[in-house]
Order: C-alpha cells, then structure tokens, then sequence
C-alpha cells in the first residue's frame, strides 16, 4: 500500500492501521475482536464515502499527482499482451517520457502510446517528469502512422504535467510537433481512443489526445493550463494561496469536463483512488476501452474521420446576434 | 544658490514613452523620433531600423487586401463568459472592457478579399484584445473561415497574432485548436492552399495549432515566435537565453518558416506564391 499519504487521506490511513493492528492483536492474543473490528470497518466505509465525495477539484489535482499512483507502463502491463516497444522518432532521437508500441488486448492487436513518469529520482529524470520534447510527439506521429498502415486501432494514455518548455524543444519545434499531431490525427484512417489517466496539462496532453472517444479516470485533470500557472498568472501577489482557486475557476476534472462536452465518459476509481489498487483501476479501464473499441471498429475510415472532425468542429460557446 | 531658479519641474523621462498619442514615436528598435504620418505611410515600419511596429487587423486589411475588398464574416460572432470566470475581475467585464478599448468584438476578424485581383478568405488577428488569445469565437471564426475557403476554392490567408489560448475559457479554448487543427486537415485534404504570415507575438496554443500548418509560413522581421514562455524555458533550465530566441530568423535557422518578408513587400509575395500554386 501507499508510503506517501496526502492530508485529506490521513485519518483513513489511521483507521486502517488502528483495523490492522486490532486483527494483528486478536489473532496473536487468540481473543474474539469481531464485533470491534466490524465497527471500525463500517466508520472507516463511511469516512471514506464522506472524504471521496467531498474532494475539492484542487485535491482530485493531488491525487492525480499522487507519487503512487498508476502510470502509462502500469496500465501498460495489465491491459496489454505481447507488448513489444517501439522507441525513436526516425529523426532526431527517442523520447524516454513518450513510450508506446505494438500489444494486444485480448489477443487483438492494438497500438498503444503513453506519456510516462518516473517513480524514482533516477526515473524521474530518465523520464524527464513526463514533459515530452517534440520528439516525443514525433515518436507518438510515428506510430499512429504505422497502425494506420496496418489498419490497427489506436489507444493513448495521457499523463503529463505538460510539454517540455526548454531550448532545445524550441529549436526543434514543440508548438509544431504538437499541431502536426492534431493535423495528422484528425484525418488518421484508424479508431483512435485516448484515457486522461493523470494529468493533462494543456497542449502537451492535447498532443496525442484527439480521440474519436475521450475518457478520463475520476481523479485526473485536464485543462488548458494548471491551477499553479493561471494562479501565476492571475494573482500575482499571492500565487500560491490562489491555486485551489484557479482550479475551481479552471473546472479541472472530469466530472466538469464531461458537463463541457470535452470528454465522452468518466472512468470510476476503487474507492480512494487508483493507487490504492493498481488491478481493480486497470480493470475497469481495460473494460472500457474494449466497449470503446468495439463501437468504432464498426465505422469505415470516412465514417471515423467524419465523425472526428466533426466531434471537435462542435466544441465553443459564443452568442450569434 | 544659482542665480536663477526654475520655475516649472524639469521635463520627466517619463513623459517621452507616452507620446504614441502625439504626433511623434520613438522607435523600439533604434530609439529614433518618427513623424507619425510618416510611419504610417512607411507601412508602421521604422525608416531608420526597419522595426516593423505592432499594427492591428485594420492596418493588415488596409495593407494586404485590395482596397474596399475585404466583406468580413461572422462579425456578430460574440464571446461569453459561460465558465463564470472571475479573478480580479470578472470574465464579462474584462471582455467588455477590451471590446470598449479595441472597438472589436473578439481577437480576430475574417472575411473575403480580394489579393491583386485574386479572390481570398483573409483572416487576421488582433493582440490587442485580450492578448489575441484564442477562446471559442477564435476558434469557430477560424473554422468558418476554412469552410468558407473550402467552399469558395480559393486560397485561405491568416495573419496570426496571440499569446496562446484564453485563460478564461479554460478547458473549452485548448479545444479550439483540435478544432482548428481537424479543419485545417479537411481543407489540406481538399486540395485548398493555406499561407500563415506570423506577426509579433504568435506564441503557445496558436503556434501549436494553425500557425504551423500553413503550406507556407511566411514571418515579419523579428517577430516573436514560439511554444513556451521564455520566463518559464529560463526557469526550467536555469541559465539565460541566446540573443534573438525565438524570433523569425531563429525560426528560419530551424526550418519552422519559409521566409522572412518585409512588411511592404507582404503583398507582392503572397501574390507570387499565390499565382504559383494556382
């Protein structure tokens, strides 16, 4: 189970070990606890009903940030078989925060691209935090390509706290990398499936996010910049106060984003998020993705572009008059 | 003491930067003083140092379309705040307060023109609104007017100006460059020809959609141009950025833009280039 514990998750993670510690005791000391024991357990269902339905959009932030949470490798792992990667833009390099390649979902072939972070420092830094250079989108353009050639379906899992802003990223072309993806992927011949499984900042995540379907898992965001960088930018005397603000303002998660008609579903988190239980998450996602799958594979290539263009063509709110 | 005394303040150094109201301008690139009729007649072009002055979609129109031609659409495309955003101010009053000073609606403004003769869909943006961010008027503005030049077969010209996405319609305003980018496809698709002359600044969500998916990036001499902040590319990788990042001739160095062109003779090579594949 979890080592880091965000604030609001404290008194749950109390009860759990005052749960554990009562059973450790009865069994060593041979005494009938049960009746105690099932006590804590209905306050400790309760208090997590209570704490889970309460989150304010800033904690559903931390908690797609959790250090323990799921990433695109763990989903990777247990949705997937037969997951070969694929590494390397065929330009300039290969992109370690921007993984894919060839697997297959019960036993049916399946490209998948993810956005990657690391767990340890080492990690962290090999996966330069999931902040993707351009060619890491070249790298995403790179397959998308491939499975269109091959007439395989595409699925994206997006997770990142946004597109790298540094020099070399610049001279390479980030801003082109990410609007050539959006081109290409809005006329690309194949279903193309994208899940927000943590963060996803801005045009980094938009990058390989244009989905004929979108989901989100419960507990991820997605929105044009994150709540620390309009705080930045809106109040500028007292930034850091203002970021549970901003993501209020900035309608973050997915419940919002469905009201906006920007995401198609909300995928359901085991209770307390999915970090506390990496199989029950992948679970669920692995179920939707074939419902989602299922559905486009009926539609012929135009049908599929059609629809896409379309699907986004909608998104705006203006008055006419 | 000295023998005489002044009776007024002395003149303060202040004073001088806001003479833009005045007759005269001190130019940004070289610090001369510019007669302002005389820049305007220089295409707002510093005649010293050729610094090319931030004009706005009139000044484009006037410059760029044939006289009288430019018949704007979707002018009565209006923003809303439907997020009920609010920080210092309100989403509303803020559009109010732009829409007031600019005499515009939103950031950009379409329509078709006449180019030489040569029917066009010409859009242009507008910095001076909002920072020429892009919310969802900008978005369907673009989108209509691709569909316009899909629909008319003629070549679709936009002059880009915008420090990225609208804040203020969060999510809804990352979107509109799917939506644009997706349009831009269909039009590419169709065989349609589409030139993006990049004006200072184009930057963020605009660079990372339709101001990189011309068939030509065509860029005026020093503008800004690029995806991250350079506040935010020196604090993350913490040492100073070379002299000229991030302008046209950086862009052109990279391969990011066809040429760079004076803005008196835009024109003359959009028409070229439009003649060419035509």
């Amino acid at each position: 189970m979890s080592s880091y514990v965000l604030d609001f998750e404290k008194p749950i993670v109390e009860l759990e070990k005052k749960i554990a510690e009562m059973r450790a005791y009865s069994v060593s000391e041979n005494m009938d606890m049960e009746d105690e024991i099932r006590r804590l357990e209905k306050k400790l269902e309760k208090l997590m009903e209570d704490t889970y339905a309460r989150l304010t959009r800033w904690q559903r932030v931390l908690l797609s940030r959790h250090p323990d949470r799921p990433y695109a490798l763990d989903y990777i792992e247990r949705l997937f078989t037969d997951y070969v990667e694929l590494h390397g833009d065929r330009h300039f390099a290969d992109d370690p925060a921007m993984v894919g390649g060839v697997a297959k979902l019960d036993g049916d072939p399946v490209m998948v691209i993810g956005q990657q972070k690391g767990r340890t420092t080492k990690q962290k830094l090999h996966r330069n935090f999931g902040m993707m250079n351009p060619e890491g989108y070249r790298r995403a353009l790179r397959l998308m390509h491939l499975a269109e050639k091959f007439h395989r379906p595409v699925v994206c899992l997006i997770d990142t706290p946004g597109a790298y802003p540094g020099l070399g990223a610049e001279e390479r072309g980030q801003g082109e990398a990410i609007a050539r993806n959006l081109f290409e992927m809005a006329h690309l011949k194949v279903p193309i499936l994208a899940v927000i499984i943590g963060e996803g900042a801005s045009g980094g995540a938009l990058g390989i996010g244009m989905g004929d379907r979108v989901l989100m898992m419960e507990n991820a965001w997605y929105s044009v910049i994150s709540p620390e960088g309009c705080a930045a930018i809106l109040w500028k005397k007292n930034p850091s106060e203002m970021i549970p603000t901003a993501a209020e303002m900035l309608r973050v998660t997915a419940p919002d984003l469905l009201e906006l008609g920007v995401i198609d579903e909300v995928i359901p988190e085991p209770m307390g998020g999915a970090h506390r239980n990496y199989n029950a998450a992948a679970q669920t996602v692995k179920d939707r993705i074939r419902f989602h799958l299922n559905a486009l594979k009926k539609l012929s290539p135009a049908q599929l572009i059609g629809q896409r263009i379309e699907k986004y063509s909608k998104i705006g709110f203006y008055k006419e008059n | 003491m000295a023998w005489f005394k002044r009776k007024s303040p002395g003149l303060l150094a202040q004073q001088k930067k806001e003479m833009p109201d005045g007759l005269w301008v001190k130019c940004d690139g070289c610090g001369e003083i510019i007669y302002r009729k005389q820049l305007a007649e220089n295409a707002h072009v510093c005649n010293h140092c050729d610094f090319h002055f931030r004009i706005q979609s009139k000044e484009y129109i006037e410059l760029l379309c044939d006289f009288g031609t430019f018949r704007e659409i979707d002018a009565k495309l209006e923003p809303v705040d439907f997020l009920n955003f609010k920080d210092s101010r309100r989403y509303e009053e803020r559009l109010k307060g732009a829409q007031k000073k600019t005499g515009l609606i939103d950031a950009i403004r379409t329509g078709t023109a006449k180019i030489k003769n040569i029917p066009v869909v010409f859009g242009v943006m507008d910095f001076a609104f909002v920072g020429g961010s892009m919310g969802s008027v900008v978005g369907e503005k673009v989108a209509r007017a691709i569909d316009q030049a899909m629909g008319l077969k003629v070549p679709l010209i936009m002059v880009c100006a915008s420090g990225g996405a609208r804040m203020q319609e969060s999510i809804v305003s990352l979107m509109q460059m799917a939506k644009t980018s997706a349009k831009l496809a269909q039009f590419s698709d169709s065989g349609g020809l589409y030139i993006v002359i990049l004006t200072n600044p184009t930057t963020a969500g605009v660079v990372a959609s339709y101001a990189m998916l011309g068939d030509v990036h065509l860029a005026e001499p020093g503008a800004l141009i690029g995806f991250a902040g350079a506040r935010v590319i020196k604090q993350t990788i913490g040492q100073d950025l070379p002299e000229g990042f991030q302008r046209s001739q950086f862009q052109l160095e990279h391969g990011f833009v066809d040429a760079i062109v004076h803005r008196k003779e835009m024109k003359n090579t959009l028409v070229k280039l439009i003649t060419f594949f035509l």
